[in-house]
């Protein structure tokens, strides 16, 4: 036991030194860097487009990487794939298992996955030879629930589970790659990169996780959230970390100098942030709390500039297209809107 | 009477409870006598039911309190509705707070979701086992369908779940009429947001988290592998806030104008409009691009390289210098890393023989040690071989190459010739004409391919030629 003790004494005076050292770094907070700026003035988005077919609750959506097209699932078993300008449903894709909670666009639009309670990752191909579309690969070997998958590629996705890890798949042969291990609760969401060379993840161990893809290594854990993790994204120039947690803040961190920069809290927000996405500069971040609002945030002055409220029930995920022109939301009530 | 409730909540194995702690004291001040919602007695099908409020008043109080406007408060409130906290009384089933006078009370703390113990299915069954004994066929039918199925899973417990029910309801017997109103009314709000009924609203996530984090049971393990971790992460180097933050900021500004949230588009946004100018003006195959595209191909490299039409026009230019072998060796390094296994090993020997080996006729100018890596890693070859030449090469574009690139007449000639396409601003009636008139657009898988044939035939016509083929063909005539 005594020896156990000294471990964990010896871990302990690791993390004050890293505190001690990431204070060194500290010259500046985001607070002065931004002073002479203004607040952005108050952002009006408003509903263009309602996408209406889902059953049941709508769990998750994805923007694909072409302009108008996007992938939603939802728990009455289906995966559907929207051309959301004139909303018409391009593919409607049944499940074999109608637990579903996350879905995914690959980059080129070619696949898509979706994953749930069935601790499996699917991935349907689009473009199958005769139309259809099938089951390409069924990746199963994580021994929880599948809460976020992303696609790095046509041939590699990243899945996250209940188990505490993140797995790196090759989609080709159907086996793992890399084992990403370290969070000490369910991994709740994750981000890759904009260069695709790493990954964030966000656990339900109150921290948020930096990955290199290549090495497997963790390079950057991030803490300071009261909560679990719900959402992370990626800043738009890769070094920033934006997460949302179940205390109804939202924090941003940056990766160059490993700190915390700011915290977007409200007291009136008493609601856990179930999803969140930078607009294109990344001044503004689009967030989605339990109270079935969207809250708009100005980045560096961590001032709400706006609402979208519109949805009867709690946002589950949002998202902002690749040229930044619309942002989605889809919600418990069974609707996608597309805000602009 | 304040209803109150001040039990801790450990409650991090269950989603989403941590931030009802706040809710929950919110509730507990609207339901303070003085300044709290007001309440009154109503009259209800005979009974009188104390301390009842309608849904305006709940609505104005939050309004007051939080500062926030009516549509907010509307969904704060149904919020509140949803998660259990007050019930309506008139229209039991829809979970919503209507703003004008139909009545709302609030939900004793037993009831409230963050409660220790987790709705079971036997206290479901319980309950509709007392409703179903109360009175034959009060029961919904997606009620009593659920009645019966639990007769047929919950089986070995059904007598304990009869007896409990039959104990509950006679305790029921002996209260007085007014306060049994009162708790049936509770319990059935109660277990309309625990088990709703198809189709309807629920607020609540039933579903548990895998793992506890607050296990501290560690391993010896468990802080060998943790006290690694963070002896790496001290070592890690570490940039000053200041250029860091500095280049956040930077970031944000140089992109602001581009951001549609933030500034408007020309000629107008599609999304507002339902004219997909916009989009035919920006293809990756257009000839003549716009003023902000070729704006935004001076931030980066990156932003130029993975613009189509950006990569054309540095080509060009690249073309005019002599110095085209930098971008087609990065272009086909990053055609092995993106590109299919199989295919790897004869990539990795095309590549070789075309810009590495000394005197090949595309050879690319980097220093010794990285070739000699290079070389060394293509004996065997895998996907991410050439990534040191690569970011050689790309480090040496983006400090020499493209800021010449800014300077040199092909940048100034595209910016002259770039379009600004005048702003449209479409009336209602024209919007609704530009839906019906819509074409399908293009689908990106087109694009697609339309831009890897154009690339197919610029490595050909790039390709050096072989001049011993030539003349085997001119001797053999």
């Amino acid at each position: 036991m005594g020896e156990m003790e000294q471990l964990r004494k010896e871990a302990e005076s690791l993390k004050d030194q890293i505190i001690v050292a990431r204070k060194g770094f500290a010259d500046t907070t985001l607070q002065e860097a931004v002073a002479g700026t203004a607040v952005v003035s108050r952002v009006q988005l408003k509903t263009r487009k309602t996408l209406r077919g889902h059953l049941a609750k709508i769990y998750a959506m994805h923007w694909g990487a072409g302009l108008t097209q996007c992938v939603s699932a939802s728990q009455d078993g289906k995966l559907i794939v929207w051309d959301t300008l004139s909303t018409n449903k391009v593919n409607a894709i049944p499940l074999k298992s109608s637990w579903v909670m996350t879905c995914a666009y690959a980059p080129s639009g070619n696949l898509v996955a979706c994953g749930g309670l069935d601790n499996m990752c699917s991935i349907y191909n689009l473009k199958g030879k005769d139309g259809n579309v099938k089951v390409m690969r069924e990746l199963a070997s994580h021994t929880g629930y599948l809460s976020c998958c992303r696609f790095v590629s046509d041939s590699e996705i990243i899945t996250s589970s209940g188990d505490c890890t993140c797995i790196l798949w090759d989609i080709e042969t159907g086996t793992e790659k890399t084992i990403f291990a370290g969070h000490l609760g369910d991994c709740m969401s994750l981000g890759v990169a904009p260069d695709f060379k790493s990954f964030i993840s966000g656990a339900c161990d109150y921290t948020a996780k930096h990955w290199d893809i290549r090495d497997g290594n963790c390079t950057h854990t991030l803490s300071g959230h009261e909560s679990d993790v719900n959402a992370i994204g990626f800043f738009p120039n890769g070094n920033g970390i934006l997460t949302g947690s179940d205390d109804a803040t939202c924090k941003l961190y940056d990766l160059r100098s490993d700190q915390e920069l700011i915290t977007y809290q409200d007291a009136t927000i008493m609601c856990g942030v179930t999803s969140l996405a930078p607009s294109l500069s990344g001044r503004l971040l689009l967030a989605g709390y339990d109270d079935f609002n969207v809250n708009i945030w100005d980045a560096l002055k961590a001032e709400r500039v706006g609402v979208l409220a519109g949805h009867d029930n709690r946002v589950s995920c949002i998202g902002v297209s690749s040229d930044g022109m619309a942002c989605c939301t889809g919600s418990w009530d069974s609707f996608l809107k597309i805000w602009n | 009477m304040t209803i109150r409730s001040n039990r801790d909540h450990a409650q991090h194995y269950r989603p989403r409870m941590t931030c009802l702690k706040k809710v929950e004291a919110l509730v507990v001040e609207m339901q303070d006598s003085k300044s709290g919602v007001t309440a009154t007695e109503q009259k209800l099908n005979v009974t009188t039911i104390p301390h009842v409020m309608t849904g305006q008043d709940i609505l104005a109080w939050i309004a007051n309190k939080m500062k926030m406007d009516a549509e907010e408060a509307q969904a704060l409130g149904t919020m509140l509705v949803a998660y259990g906290y007050i019930y309506p009384l008139q229209d039991h089933k829809k979970l919503i707070l209507k703003p004008d006078g139909s009545f709302f009370r609030f939900q004793t703390p037993y009831f409230w979701p963050v409660q220790k113990w987790q709705a079971e299915d036997i206290d479901y069954a319980i309950y509709l086992a007392k409703r179903n004994m109360r009175k034959k066929g009060t029961l919904e039918v997606y009620e009593q369908a659920r009645y019966n199925e639990f007769h047929k899973w919950l089986n070995p417990k059904w007598d304990f779940i009869v007896m409990q029910a039959t104990e509950q309801y006679r305790a029921n017997k002996q209260r007085q009429k007014a306060d049994r109103v009162v708790f049936d009314c509770q319990e059935r709000a109660y277990w309309i947001v625990q088990r709703p009924p198809p189709r309807a609203h629920s607020a609540l996530d039933c579903m548990d988290r895998l793992v506890d984090p607050n296990d501290e049971t560690r391993t010896y393990d468990h802080y060998r592998r943790t006290t690694i971790y963070l002896q790496q992460a001290m070592a890690r180097s570490r940039v000053k806030s200041t250029v860091s933050l500095g280049a956040l900021v930077k970031y944000i500004n140089t992109y602001k104008n581009h951001d549609p949230f933030l500034a408007p588009c020309t000629p107008s946004n599609p999304w507002l409009s339902e004219d997909d100018t916009y989009w035919e003006l920006n293809l990756p195959t257009v000839e003549v691009p716009t003023k902000m595209r070729v704006e935004r191909w001076s931030f980066s490299l990156m932003d130029l390289f993975n613009d189509p039409r950006g990569r054309k026009d540095f080509k060009l230019f690249l073309k005019k210098e002599f110095s085209g072998e930098n971008m087609a060796f990065w272009e086909a390094a990053e055609d092995m890393v993106w590109g299919s296994a199989a295919s790897m090993a004869d990539q990795s020997q095309t590549i070789f023989k075309t810009f590495l080996i000394p005197g090949a006729p595309r050879w690319i100018n980097i220093d010794g040690r990285t070739m000699g890596l290079t070389v060394k890693g293509l004996e065997h070859p895998h996907r991410y071989v050439l990534d040191a030449a690569q970011t050689h090469v790309f480090l040496l574009m983006k400090k020499d190459t493209f800021f010449r690139y800014l300077k040199s007449p092909v940048y100034k000639d595209m910016q002259k010739r770039a379009i600004v396409p005048p702003l449209h601003n479409y009336s209602d009636a024209q919007v609704e004409q530009n839906a019906r008139n819509r074409r399908p657009g293009t689908d990106p898988i087109l694009i697609w391919q339309q831009l890897e044939t154009e690339r197919k035939a610029a490595d050909l016509a790039g390709k050096p030629v072989d001049i011993s083929t030539i003349k085997n063909k001119i001797d053999r005539k």
